[in-house]
């Protein structure tokens, strides 16, 4: 092997772009910048049906993302859904009647958790309830009722 | 009578090649000892394994990102959801093609190139010299090829996908109008980085140590002639091939199952 120097540049130069490669993998395509060094806390909500709602979806409030689903568990005695979202500490300012509610992104986009903000003077803390929750809309339940409803009109006007 | 005897021939043999093998195996991850403290052997070989498969990943990369974006695009437009083709293009690259593709280019490039070289060393007998020199040729010749093709894979791999997104980026945001925000935001939302980046490494280190295995095994057991050398070669390219693509299934229905 003559040309040590030059080749060992070029192992250098490999070396690297492999490196800034991985670092372009890890900072500009996946969500590892969003959650560096970012400090959080954690809130519960009991939802009667938390529908397609899954950990690591996205809790925000008036259209920002505030945070993410942390763990979905039953309750064994009241058949309610558990839903644990850490929030980020930056958005520690919301009053202690704060409500959650499951929405759809778009008619069948993903779900996620909007919090709406009530009156109270105390905040929500690390390990507080929400106390005041609204389930998931199930697609199926709605055109069932809309479809019994109907079914019921026509039977009536017929009388 | 003949078949049952061709039948136990074949078994015994594949049996004996599995064993020899796996004793190839153990003796090169121990050639690590030895390599330790000369590290340069390393760089030789990262040289020749890595820095000369970098132009051919690169160039690949570019394209297969370029093409992704162009059909994922055509497809995406139709249920006008155009915004997700960065998440898409990201996706494939980082969980899939980057590791699969980048490994079936350095088994045809490199690995190729390994089997006929320790090929030619076997048959011009250069191995049986080393050893008549009291050399170990496993741990001088084999050990830094196979740790150099372990450690070049995830950073080809990388460079495969870091590659072929931003020629995705070109061709969606620069030639069809997708929106520059749109296109990273929805990438960064939806790739995970344990989930996605770091599996992503683990397969492209998996098949660089098949691959490398493969390569040095084919290359140190073939028969020392030309047609041996040329024989082993194409043993080389096709069971590496193959080998990638079956555990990435294994690996992919082990990473991504329980989503």
């Amino acid at each position: 092997m003559q040309h040590t120097n030059t080749q060992d540049t070029l192992v250098g130069l490999f070396v690297a772009a492999g490196i800034v490669g991985l670092f372009f993998l890890a900072l500009h395509v996946s969500n590892l910048s969003s959650f560096v060094s970012d400090d959080s806390y954690n809130v519960t909500a009991r939802f009667e049906n938390s529908g397609g709602l899954k950990v690591k979806s996205t809790v925000s409030s008036a259209g920002v993302k505030i945070g993410q689903v942390t763990a979905i568990n039953l309750d064994p005695k009241t058949f309610e859904s558990v839903v644990e979202m850490s929030i980020s500490s930056r958005f520690n300012s919301f009053p202690e009647d704060t409500s959650a509610s499951i929405f759809t992104a778009g008619l069948l986009g993903e779900q996620y958790v909007n919090l709406v903000p009530g009156g109270s003077e105390d905040l929500l803390k690390n390990g507080s309830a929400i106390e005041i929750t609204q389930s998931a809309i199930i697609l199926e339940k709605v055109i069932g009722q809309f479809l019994f409803k109907t079914a019921e009109e026509k039977a009536d006007g017929k009388k | 009578m003949g078949f049952v005897q061709y039948l136990g021939k074949t078994t015994l043999a594949n049996f004996n090649k599995l064993g020899r093998s796996s004793y190839f195996l153990l003796h090169t991850l121990l050639g690590l000892i030895e390599l330790l403290p000369r590290p340069r052997l390393l760089l030789n070989q990262l040289y020749s394994v890595g820095v000369l498969s970098f132009l051919i990943i690169a160039i690949s990369g570019l394209f297969v990102g370029m093409v992704l974006s162009l059909q994922g695009y055509y497809i995406l437009s139709d249920f006008g959801s155009e915004e997700a083709l960065g998440v898409m293009v990201a996706a494939s690259l980082v969980r899939e093609l980057g590791p699969v593709v980048s490994a079936l280019l350095f088994a045809g490039r490199a690995g190729s190139a390994l089997t006929a070289e320790i090929g030619l060393m076997k048959a011009t007998e250069q191995l049986s010299g080393m050893e008549m020199m009291a050399v170990d040729p496993i741990n001088r010749i084999i050990s830094p090829r196979f740790f150099a093709g372990l450690l070049s894979m995830p950073l080809l791999a990388a460079i495969f996908s870091m590659v072929g997104i931003l020629g995705g980026h070109i061709v969606g945001v620069g030639l069809l109008g997708v929106d520059n925000g749109s296109f990273w935001s929805q990438m960064q939302a939806n790739i995970d980085f344990m989930d996605d980046i770091i599996n992503g490494v683990i397969k492209s280190l998996v098949f660089g140590f098949v691959a490398s295995w493969i390569a040095l095994f084919e290359g140190y057991d073939t028969i020392p002639t030309s047609e041996g050398v040329s024989r082993a070669t194409t043993r080389t390219v096709v069971n590496s091939a193959l080998s990638i693509l079956g555990l990435d299934f294994i690996l992919t229905a082990l990473m991504f199952g329980d989503n």
